[in-house]
């Protein structure tokens, strides 16, 4: 694993390396290598299997965060590769020559985050949200009970009950009057 | 070939072919026999030999595979899955239905034959259940189709299921069962609560 990240730093810019598990290790690209980091990876390195690619929205930074997940079977080893990439405009090298499985991640990108992936077969094609015409919505600035409220006819008289509350009311009654009461007694003394 | 895509606009001849698949016209509705006697033996026919359409939306469909099969065995009540929904009689909608799922429900529900019923399965098709601020999954299963039964649960197991088949049976033994005369009733109005969520709608209205 540290001979990996060794050989990996002299040729490529990477920083914050965090190895959580013995056997995964965390660090952040340039978005610029990152096609090359991921090649040298599969190519030399054995990291075959694309796991997944995730990402998170950071919208104090305007920035959304990509994760690739790389495995590598023979050493039972995972690389997870970090990306910053901007959030005004976001777009994001394609990587579906190396893995036809990233098709899928990316076009769910696309219509999740709307991070622009050219040169992707099919990926402004809707995949779950056929005809979405606002924001995509996994962007934190994208309210979903709004949304759902506006749009799926609400059934009126919903409420929300404070579990704890609601079972002191209906199971014990008087001890919950009576530990009200003596908190009340430290409090009044406290004063 | 026909292809109904988003971006696609098919072309006239295209269309031609279209309007040879699909009809334009809209349900209408089934008054009853006047004969009483008569009226009471289709109602029991029907109450006895509900066909379900096997398709399972939401996670709700887990639970009827066990519903099918030997422990706990719907064909005791003269029931069975039907592929297709040109014999089956019964819908259930199991669990939640995102909007992508609701076009083909929609789509299923109209090409069923009369005499046709919903079933609501779940919390989900009530109130939207732990779905309820969802961006992508209904709320409300009555504002799109008519439902005649709800099990509640989260999810309801085939015991309760079984309950819910009793239930619907009575109803449609009463003749209280109209959902089908509902949907060609209020038409228009079905139709626009469905294609306000379902954007894309590039489907005849009523296809079957």
């Amino acid at each position: 694993m540290k001979d990996m990240i060794e050989r990996l730093a002299s040729k490529f810019n990477i920083k914050d390396i965090n190895e959580h598990k013995s056997n995964q290790v965390f660090f952040t690209a340039e978005k610029i290598d990152i096609e090359g980091v991921i090649l040298y990876l599969k190519e030399f390195e054995k990291y075959d299997q694309l796991t997944m690619i995730s990402c998170v929205d950071y919208i104090e930074d305007g920035k959304f965060q990509l994760t690739y997940l790389l495995r590598n079977y023979d050493l039972n080893n995972d690389a997870c590769i970090r990306v910053y990439i901007d959030r005004e405009n976001p777009t994001m090298t394609s990587i579906n020559e190396l893995w036809a499985a990233a098709r899928v991640y990316e076009r769910e990108l696309k219509e999740m985050f709307g991070i622009d992936f050219p040169g992707c077969p099919r990926v402004d094609d809707p995949f779950v949200l056929e005809g979405w015409d606002t924001i995509p919505p996994m962007r934190k600035d994208f309210d979903t009970k709004k949304y759902s409220e506006e749009t799926y006819f609400p059934r009126e008289g919903r409420t929300k009950k404070d579990p704890t509350e609601q079972m002191a009311e209906k199971m014990y009654p008087v001890e919950e009057e009576v530990k009200k009461s003596i908190t009340k007694v430290f409090r009044d003394n406290s004063k | 070939m026909i292809t109904i895509g988003q971006d696609s606009k098919p072309d006239d001849k295209a269309k031609e072919l279209q309007n040879e698949f699909f009809c334009e016209a809209l349900p209408k509705e089934v008054a009853p026999i006047n004969n009483k006697i008569v009226q009471k033996f289709y109602n029991w026919a029907q109450a006895n030999s509900m066909w379900v359409l096997a398709f399972g939306t939401g996670c709700g469909a887990i639970e009827m595979r066990p519903l099918y099969t030997a422990r706990y065995d719907i064909s005791r009540f003269g029931m069975a899955p039907r592929p297709t929904p040109r014999q089956s009689s019964l819908f259930i909608i199991s669990g939640y239905a995102s909007v992508k799922t609701l076009k083909r429900i929609v789509r299923s529900y109209e090409q069923m034959q009369n005499p046709k019923f919903v079933m609501g399965l779940g919390s989900c098709t009530i109130n939207g259940g732990m779905y309820f601020d969802s961006y992508n999954t209904i709320n409300r299963l009555d504002q799109y189709l008519p439902v005649d039964v709800y099990v509640a649960g989260c999810m309801p197991r085939p015991e309760s299921l079984i309950a819910g088949f009793k239930k619907m049976k009575e109803i449609i033994k009463e003749g209280r069962a109209e959902g089908a005369n509902k949907y060609a009733r209020d038409f228009q109005w079905y139709k626009e609560n469905q294609k306000k969520v379902i954007k894309d709608w590039n489907m005849p209205d009523y296809n079957w």
